[in-house]
């Protein structure tokens, strides 16, 4: 049978689910300091010149420690990464036709600054995604969604990013056993025409509005009323703040100062 | 379509991000005291059915290819622009957050583009004022393909002057955008299609769902042929424009300065509190021109000049590089070993 997309994707959230359940000493982790930590990493990253490339290369520690520490699967997460890179790949790689200056020279191989450039671009892209997986499979969607309401996100769109979680997997089963029941009667014929989908979707979408309605008479006989509070076992340590702390320092000091090159240099000179 | 961390610089995502954080303050602001109690479970079920849709595909006729809903107006349509504006942000976020499509940085881009353009600009403007209350069947149909090729044309032309704005990618304006603009023309038609094409499924079986939006907005007295007549002279424009941007100089401020002054910018005025001023502005500035202030030791950076670029400097960059990549592995390993815990089974 035809491998639909939701055959990929609806494991694959499940499994991030699943991961952010473990506990290791990185999930035991107050989420601010993940999240903030993520956060910082990113906009270090990003704010590289675009023809950065050994300077960027120390920034590979985070994600590498924190697979270790956090036990999670790294031929995973890559996979994850190569699906979804289209449009950086296809930006990146357009570099070295527009970009053809040479920047760089070791011998007989001279390359151009669009090359460059464009190993900057699939190195930003590796180390930002990761940072964003490895966030939600150390952390948890409901963890994040509480730290987000604690640094001042409207409640209206943290509880909207709950009932997303929450209902997420039920409508992704729904639609999936929808999708594989029309594969199963469609005689070997691949594919699937507009009109069916439209009919298919319009079927989901009618469940969908039947089932918020049944949502919303249980909140109301357990005593909705229009707002939504949260318990927030949270606590911020010594541990959370040596992290974050750490992690700062790290990045602010190899934003500041290229190493891989100043390391280089150095080795050259004692081979001479 | 999404934007990523990659392609972004942190001044043009800070940015969209201030952006598309006031819109949902002030979204979240509209929805909690305007809309029924009813609509806060039905905003959250439809985000997660839109992701279940999204994973369905479709095969689109003609092409051999095949496409998925994308939401944006569909949303709109059921739920209006605020709710829906809410709605696919939280979409995005799981995208995000699950799947690293779209970055962290880029998520203030993805909600402006993908948001903010079909819910606040395509809905309105194009798609309700043909539409109307969804009683003329060819004019719906006119509506969801015109106002779904306006949003994500839109949408489009915004992740590309956001990759243009942040410097990282050397693709030309022009070369961008006509690569992505007649691609996410022929998308936008065929999700207009699959929109109406749900919406007249919703208008047999359950028409009470669409009354409240629609209702609202009794169709006024268009006439296709004005409302035609506006997107062209949208259009005329916008080539004008896009034209005028595509050109070879830089920046025109900057070249009617060297024109006149022979230098791009302007010389440091002469008086003691303007030179106050440009000191205190160099100290602080966060972001002078929009950039981290440049490392010293960073050579690749600062060096156009290819003669300045010789091959020890590579050389030692590409050793330094490696020894770094070789002690982040070998960390990450001993770290692993020292755990030798089970993962988890997919």
């Amino acid at each position: 049978m035809q491998m639909t997309t939701q055959d990929t994707h609806s494991p694959g959230l499940r499994y991030l689910d699943i991961l952010s359940c473990q506990d290791t000493m990185l999930h035991r982790l107050d989420p601010r300091a993940k999240v903030l930590t993520s956060l910082i990493y990113i906009v270090a990253v990003i704010s590289f010149d675009k023809y950065a490339v050994s300077a960027l290369l120390p920034f590979c520690f985070f994600p590498v420690v924190m697979i270790s520490l956090g036990n999670l699967p790294a031929a995973y997460l890559v996979k994850q990464l190569l699906i979804m890179a289209p449009l950086a790949l296809f930006v990146g790689i357009a570099n070295p036709f527009f970009d053809r200056e040479i920047m760089l020279r070791a011998g007989p191989v001279a390359l151009s600054g669009g090359w460059i450039s464009c190993c900057s671009i699939f190195l930003r892209f590796a180390l930002t995604a990761l940072a964003a997986l490895i966030l939600i499979a150390t952390t948890g969607f409901t963890k994040v969604c509480m730290v987000l309401d604690r640094l001042g996100l409207p409640r209206a769109f943290t509880v909207q990013l709950l009932f997303i979680y929450r209902y997420i997997f039920v409508l992704a089963d729904e639609g999936s056993q929808m999708s594989k029941a029309r594969a199963l009667r469609s005689c070997g014929r691949r594919g699937m025409s507009i009109s069916v989908f439209c009919s298919l979707t319009g079927h989901l979408l009618l469940r969908t509005v039947d089932r918020a309605q049944r949502i919303y008479m249980a909140m109301v006989s357990r005593g909705f009323r229009g707002e939504f509070r949260f318990k927030a076992p949270l606590s911020f340590g010594m541990r959370e703040a040596a992290f974050t702390l750490g992690w700062s320092a790290f990045f602010i000091f190899f934003r500041m100062y290229s190493i891989p090159s100043f390391v280089g240099e150095l080795i050259e000179g004692l081979l001479r | 379509m999404h934007m990523a961390d990659a392609l972004i610089s942190p001044a043009v995502g800070g940015a969209m991000w201030a952006a598309s954080a006031g819109l949902i303050a002030y979204c979240s602001r509209k929805v909690r005291t305007e809309l029924d109690d009813r609509k806060v479970p039905l905003m959250g079920v439809l985000g997660s059915f839109i992701f279940a849709a999204q994973m369905i595909n479709f095969s689109i006729p003609g092409t051999g290819s095949s496409g998925h809903l994308g939401g944006g107006l569909l949303l709109a349509v059921l739920l209006g622009p605020h709710a829906a504006f809410l709605t696919i942000a939280s979409v995005l976020v799981v995208q995000a957050l699950f799947f690293a499509d779209g970055g962290l940085l880029a998520l203030g881009c993805n909600m402006f583009n993908l948001g903010f353009f079909p819910a606040f600009i395509a809905y309105p403007l194009v798609y309700k004022k043909i539409a109307g209350s969804h009683r003329h069947r060819a004019r719906t149909t006119v509506a969801g393909m015109l106002a779904a090729a306006a949003g994500l044309q839109l949408g489009a032309f915004g992740v590309v002057l956001e990759t243009l704005l942040s410097g990282i990618s050397s693709l030309p304006l022009a070369t961008f955008a006509l690569f992505m603009q007649p691609i996410h023309l022929a998308i936008g038609f065929v999700e207009g299609a699959v929109t109406v094409g749900i919406v007249f499924f919703i208008l047999k079986a359950r028409p009470d769902i669409l009354d409240k939006e629609s209702g609202n907005a009794p169709a006024r007295s268009f006439s296709l042929r004005s409302v035609t007549a506006a997107l062209l002279l949208a259009g005329l424009l916008t080539g004008g424009v896009l034209s005028w941007l595509a050109s070879a100089k830089p920046d025109g401020l900057e070249w009617s300065i060297a024109k006149v002054t022979g230098s791009e910018g302007l010389g440091a005025q002469a008086g003691r509190a303007h030179a106050a001023l440009a000191w205190l502005q160099e100290k602080t500035s966060f972001l002078p021109d929009y950039a981290f202030k440049k490392c010293p030791s960073d050579k690749t950076v600062e060096s156009k000049n290819p003669e300045a670029a010789d091959g020890e400097t590579s050389l030692a960059g590409f050793i330094g590089g490696m020894l770094t990549l070789a002690i982040a592995f070998i960390t990450g390993a001993a770290l692993k070993r020292r755990k030798k815990k089970g993962l988890p089974q997919h």
